[in-house]
């Protein structure tokens, strides 16, 4: 087996070079994050960064507003694809085209589109500033959507759609019964996903934020970027390890789930 | 239902419509077609240009470093530590982007970054060499962390659909390896090769805020001409930025039927 020991030089070959380039950019940035004190290793720049009541106040701003989407996006996506499911299933497709829109329409294109449509009359939204939190809030459920859908659309196909909801009927339960106490608990390890994802995009998202001139935390980090020269790694980092917590909570659930579905909950 | 197809009209459908019909008219108004004869103006010619020539390069490099990795975590064999780091990494990795990672890459290859400094140590002068972060190849380096790991993840399900049968039939044949990947492999992967590229070309060419935060808006990519368009008029034409998202909208559009059309023929495969 001279090929076997030759694929597995190759292997390795490539696979170290796949873990140079995770890990290298990784370590770096944490190595110029701790370096803000000439000479010693110190947590000077993690302290600036959480000391900065701009920073806070942004953070919040944006965790804030990450949540705002996430209750309109749930709110929209799932009583939506349940019902694509159980009466218009030839429908599906085209509702799977449009949550692929925001896939085609790149964000810097799209925020042009809402400026030029919502800075003017008739549908006049970025005049105050609660309008434009919530123009900035619908525009973040549209940027996730393809998250969020999807993630709601996976977790219906191995559910029993039809089956459930009669059951329901026939004890009585009304619509609104059946979504909330039927088919949301069995989807909750589908809309927590579909939840994180929108949080990790939306909480250090720069665009929409930064055009829509809102106080986010995208166009903060630019600031940073811009004046401070250690504090930014810090924020890089800080961010990296953001998306880690909602991946590694997603797996973590997801895992979970899966366990639970045969058991017909 | 209703809601959300409302939603969908208001805050999607309409600022599309709005950026297609003003594509389309003058100042005034009027429909034109002088926007859209304006794209082939050389400063906007040259905008698309940098911007296809980073997407391409990125989704080649990210394609072929990509594949490579999925390569050595499945049919290669890599030991089973590494190609559980490297499966976690990479959905990590695709997910990373914006301002964090050009935060990132100036602190480990800027100016006084800690690889720049680490080379140093050892007399290179990675900046002596004429690189610099801030230009065409550093951008092209910095999207290579978010494009290769994408390619990890399309092709690792499309390296574990080839059959062992497949490689042992070959062998029996007294095929080389090389042939084996020539006449078998390959051609079974190419459209989920190609169509993983294609998807690695839509993530760069329609991405902004790693430019901007990196380059300042110096590299003067199609999306950066965009957002310094919403900001002021820069090029005398107020309509103009509509043709050119509409050009860049048309790119992707192309991009996603492609990649469509290709997915459709690899699940053939993988079934």
């Amino acid at each position: 087996m001279t090929n076997g020991r030759r694929a597995t030089f190759w292997a390795w070959l490539w696979g170290l070079v796949g873990l140079l380039y995770f890990f290298v950019p990784l370590y770096g940035t944490l190595d110029f994050s701790l370096r803000a004190k000439r000479g010693e290793i110190s947590l000077l720049a993690y302290q600036n960064v959480f000391g900065d009541p701009q920073f806070l106040a942004s953070f919040a701003y944006s965790a804030r507003m990450a949540l705002l989407t996430i209750l309109i996006s749930i709110l929209l996506v799932v009583p939506t694809a349940y019902w694509l499911h159980l009466k218009l299933p030839k429908l599906r497709p085209v509702v799977e085209l449009i949550t692929l829109l925001p896939f085609i329409i790149p964000v810097i294109v799209y925020v042009f589109g809402l400026i030029r449509t919502f800075s003017r009359p008739p549908f006049l939204l970025t005049q105050t500033e609660w309008t434009t939190d919530l123009l900035l809030a619908s525009a973040y459920v549209v940027i996730s959507l393809p998250y969020m859908y999807r993630a709601v659309d996976t977790g219906l196909n191995t559910l029993d759609v039809h089956t459930l909801t009669e059951a329901a009927q026939s004890l009585g339960a009304s619509w609104p019964a059946i979504i909330l106490r039927v088919i949301v608990p069995n989807l909750r390890v589908a809309i927590l996903s579909g939840a994180l994802l929108t949080f990790a995009t939306v909480i250090g998202e720069l665009i929409l934020a930064d055009f829509l001139v809102r106080p986010a935390l995208g166009p903060y980090m630019v600031l940073m970027g811009q004046s401070r020269a250690y504090e930014p790694a810090a924020l890089g980092l800080l961010s990296f390890a953001l998306t880690w917590i909602s991946m590694g909570l997603i797996q973590f659930f997801s895992r979970g789930g899966a366990a639970l579905h045969p058991s017909g909950r | 239902m209703v809601p959300f197809f409302v939603f969908i009209a208001f805050f999607l459908l309409l600022p599309a419509t709005v950026l297609l019909t003003g594509s389309f008219q003058d100042g005034e108004g009027q429909f034109t077609l002088a926007n859209l004869a304006s794209l082939f103006d050389p400063y906007i010619l040259k905008a698309y240009s940098i911007s296809l020539q980073v997407s391409i390069t990125t989704s080649l490099l990210g394609g072929l470093l990509g594949f490579l990795v999925a390569y050595a975590i499945t049919v290669g064999g890599a030991p089973g530590w590494m190609r559980g780091i490297l499966t976690t990494f990479s959905g990590l990795a695709a997910n990373f982007g914006g301002v964090p990672l050009a935060f990132a890459f100036i602190a480990t290859v800027g100016r006084t970054g800690f690889l720049t400094a680490l080379l140093k140590t050892v007399n290179i002068d990675l900046y002596g060499t004429g690189f610099t972060l801030y230009s065409f190849w550093g951008l092209t380096l910095t999207y290579l962390y978010f494009e290769f790991p994408l390619m990890v993840l399309v092709m690792t399900p499309a390296l574990t659909g080839l059959r062992h049968e497949w490689r042992e039939a070959c062998e029996n044949l007294g095929a080389s390896p090389w042939q084996y990947w020539r006449y078998v492999a390959l051609p079974i992967l190419w459209p989920s090769l190609l169509g993983a590229m294609i998807l690695l070309f839509g993530s760069a060419f329609g991405a902004y805020a790693t430019a901007q935060a990196l380059t300042g808006g110096s590299l003067l990519l199609v999306t950066i001409l965009i957002g310094q368009q919403i900001r002021g008029d820069v090029l005398g034409n107020a309509n103009l930025g509509y043709a050119l998202a509409l050009g860049m909208v048309v790119i992707m559009a192309l991009c996603l039927t492609g990649y469509t059309v290709l997915y459709q023929r690899t699940t053939r495969w993988l079934k």
